[in-house]
């Protein structure tokens, strides 16, 4: 029984089980949209922008574990989901997206719609594939899919010649994948697992330092077990935000340049920093050289090119981190360890004298208050997506988070326009929560055609646009360090947003205090509908603490120096 | 100390590394891709494919520190189509270089030249002479410069393969 390529694409999907895909349908993907008429067993959600389908992807998949898939035409569509690949790649989410090319006969001679899409997405991409020919696509998703999911994942992009998908051939999905060149470790070195828990035992001021592969490891519960039994405080990078639930008592927040005091102050004076599934990012250590510089490292990563990439490491440890982290736990059962007590407490002492606070308000409303708001009302009952900028900043300071995968955000490459589509796809996957997209009014335009797809496939998605009327986070820099020299960022001419809302068919809100706040917020969710509600935040607030550019992790800005 | 200027010897070294990777269309454009988009240093870069097999060999001249080369090794390890990299120590290392001199210079002095060089005269034409010579890289480098004042109409080098010891 042979059948065409574009029928083999949908088979394929149906043998990996896909539920779910985003897409925008184009000429040379048009056989595979044709085979996804005739189909049942998987939904198709047309967004309204290829990147959106991509964000979508990204949500679903960051939200659910499994692998998001979208699919996108050749020429333009695939040019707009480069910055979704892009997205994925610095996060390590894990993505199919096929895109469509022009036949293999027309391929290099500028034809219409035509792009070097495998040479675009080559830098972006954990793996790409050109198929030339109907036998090998099988094969090709089986792979895709494969790769996307293990090691360290990844989005891996597969284009797709329209004569490919109109050939026939032999259809027979491959049982396993047979890559020679594709093996990523799993099982950790055991002797060095040895002795960096003895090293570990021995220091004075261990640190768990959590990163955002702690989440895609699914090793948060292991990772909050381990520290418990061995009284280690954690610290969490952006990305990890929800790994150990924000009442842990060994957790001491999140670090970095908007980190808090505590946490960044642990990060300087520890004398062994245990890395877990983060890498050193710019943005959470600052200034390289002195960051954590009395202190013995400790790098547990399935990617060996993340370890002693920045920093020297002493245990570099490659392996899954859910594998070493419940072989740690054993160890730790048979180790003694030093009493860490005074270090906790102290760091504590810490977190009690600097919180993070902000100066509340009862005639305007802080941007701080409506995150702590909404925490407050709805805690582990919603996901959380944000856009890039303050507010970004704001969600993961003051949202109580409480289990991975609750946050969903841009943090690798900072993309604006994220938290729409992600928050759809995130809708998508979880039926179960509400979905929130803390936005600001600069981000929401830059995927404002996604409350279309929302309205269309009644995806929920409550958007909270914390509006000050900035480009809020380029302002801050230009506050502090342009002196004040407010260029191209004031967006004070804007949009009515509760109309715009409402010309696309769901519900607005524009709020001045915290009751109308709360109310169109409860308004929203009973209504069960698309919704932005529009909060006018006071215009100045920056984000704090900040490390600034250049400077170490205790040279922080801190709340009181904020002259208000 | 996490200071790398104080761990590793920021002290620049050249390295031979040779890569096993699959033969696909697409494979040298990401090794290449690779070096340009990190910023690593290629001084030469030869493929050929292993005779009996699906993979070719890639002998790749690179300069960087000890951190550099290390990420070196440890990038194209993590690329889907690259079976083996291999960070070579003690190598023999091989140049062929070709040199086209106009035929009005004087011959037998070349010709001794080249032979000190294991060189040899390759093709005559009424215009041109045509000398080779296979050395290793460094001497490979002199002898091109030596025959620079024989006003040489090309010269073109093929870069270096390279075996372990």
């Amino acid at each position: 029984m042979k059948i065409t390529g574009a029928k083999m694409v949908i088979e394929s999907l149906r043998e990996e089980r896909v539920d779910v895909v985003f897409g925008y349908p184009g000429g040379a993907i048009m056989n595979v949209y044709d085979e996804i008429y005739k189909q049942g067993f998987f939904q198709h959600i047309l967004t309204r922008h290829e990147q959106a389908a991509i964000h979508a992807a990204e949500g679903y998949a960051k939200s659910t574990g499994k692998v998001g898939v979208a699919i996108v035409t050749s020429g333009p569509g695939f040019t707009n989901a480069v910055t979704g690949l892009a997205d994925a790649y610095m996060d390590s989410i894990p993505l199919v997206v096929i895109s469509g090319q022009v036949p293999t006969t027309i391929i290099g001679t500028d034809g219409f719609q035509e792009i070097d899409a495998v040479g675009i997405s080559r830098p972006c991409t954990k793996h790409n594939y050109l198929v030339n020919d109907v036998k090998d696509l099988p094969r090709i998703i089986k792979e895709a899919f494969h790769i996307a999911s293990t090691g360290r994942p990844g989005p891996v992009h597969i284009d797709i010649p329209k004569d490919v998908t109109a050939d026939v051939g032999e259809f027979k999905y491959p049982k396993e994948v047979d890559l020679p060149t594709y093996k990523p470790t799993v099982n950790y070195n055991k002797r060095q697992l040895k002795k960096a828990m003895t090293a570990i035992a021995k220091s004075k001021k261990p640190l768990f330092y959590v990163g955002g592969g702690a989440i895609l490891a699914n090793c948060a519960y292991e990772i909050r077990e381990l520290a418990e039994l061995t009284n280690i405080p954690v610290v969490e990078t952006l990305m990890a935000r929800g790994v150990m639930g924000d009442d842990h008592k060994l957790l001491i927040g999140m670090l970095g340049m908007h980190g808090e005091f505590a946490a960044n102050m642990a990060a300087h004076d520890t004398d062994c920093i245990i890395s877990l599934g983060a890498r050193f990012d710019d943005r959470v250590t600052g200034r390289l050289d002195e960051f954590a510089k009395k202190a013995k490292v400790v790098h547990i990563d399935i990617d060996p090119t993340s370890i002693a990439k920045l920093v020297h490491t002493n245990y570099p440890i490659v392996g899954d981190l859910k594998v070493t982290v419940e072989a740690m736990i054993e160890t730790a059962k048979e180790t003694e360890f030093n009493d860490y007590t005074n270090w906790v407490s102290l760091l504590r002492d810490y977190r009690e004298k600097e919180p993070l606070r902000f100066n509340d308000s009862d005639s305007v409303i802080k941007p701080q208050w409506v995150i702590k708001r909404v925490g407050e009302l709805l805690g582990e009952n919603a996901i959380i997506s944000t856009d890039v900028g303050q507010h970004q900043m704001w969600t993961a300071q003051f949202y109580p988070f409480s289990f991975p995968r609750q946050f969903n955000t841009s943090g690798g490459l900072g993309t604006m326009g994220f938290g729409l589509p992600a928050a759809m796809g995130v809708a998508r996957g979880n039926k179960d929560k509400i979905s929130i997209n803390f936005t600001g009014d600069g981000s929401i335009l830059m995927n404002i055609q996604e409350l279309m797809t929302c309205v269309e496939n009644k995806l929920p998605v409550i958007n909270i646009i914390l509006n000050n009327s900035y480009l809020g986070m380029v302002r801050q820099w230009q506050t502090l360090f342009y002196e004040n020299r407010i260029s191209q960022t004031d967006l004070s001419l804007q949009p009515d947003f509760k109309m715009l809302v409402e010309a696309f068919g769901g519900v607005g809100y524009r709020v001045k205090t915290k009751k109308e706040f709360e109310e169109a917020l409860n308004d929203a969710i009973e209504k069960k509908k698309p919704a932005m509600i529009d909060v006018v935040v006071s215009r100045d607030e920056i984000v704090l603490p900040m490390v600034p550019n250049g400077h170490a992790l205790n040279e922080m800005t801190l709340i009181g120096d904020n002259n208000e | 100390m996490n200071n790398f200027n104080h761990y590793y010897d920021t002290e620049t070294i050249r390295r031979v590394i040779s890569v096993i990777v699959i033969n696909e269309h697409n494979a040298l454009s990401r090794i290449v891709g690779l070096f340009s988009a990190r910023g690593y240093n290629i001084d030469s870069l030869t493929v050929a494919p292993i005779i009996g097999s699906e993979y070719s060999r890639m002998t790749i001249v690179t300069t960087g520190d000890k951190r550099v080369i290390d990420q070196i090794v440890k990038q194209l390890n993590k690329l889907i189509p690259v079976l083996k990299v291999n960070e070579h120590q003690n190598v023999i290392e091989k140049e062929t270089v070709l040199i086209k001199i106009p035929i009005d210079q004087p011959l037998s002095d070349i010709d001794v030249i080249a032979r000190a060089y294991n060189g040899h005269i390759q093709n005559v034409t009424d215009d041109a002479i045509v000398i080779s010579a296979t050395d290793e890289p460094s001497r490979i480098a002199n002898f091109t410069n030596i025959m620079s004042k024989f006003k040489p109409l090309e010269v073109v080098r093929s870069g270096v393969v390279a075996m372990e010891r």
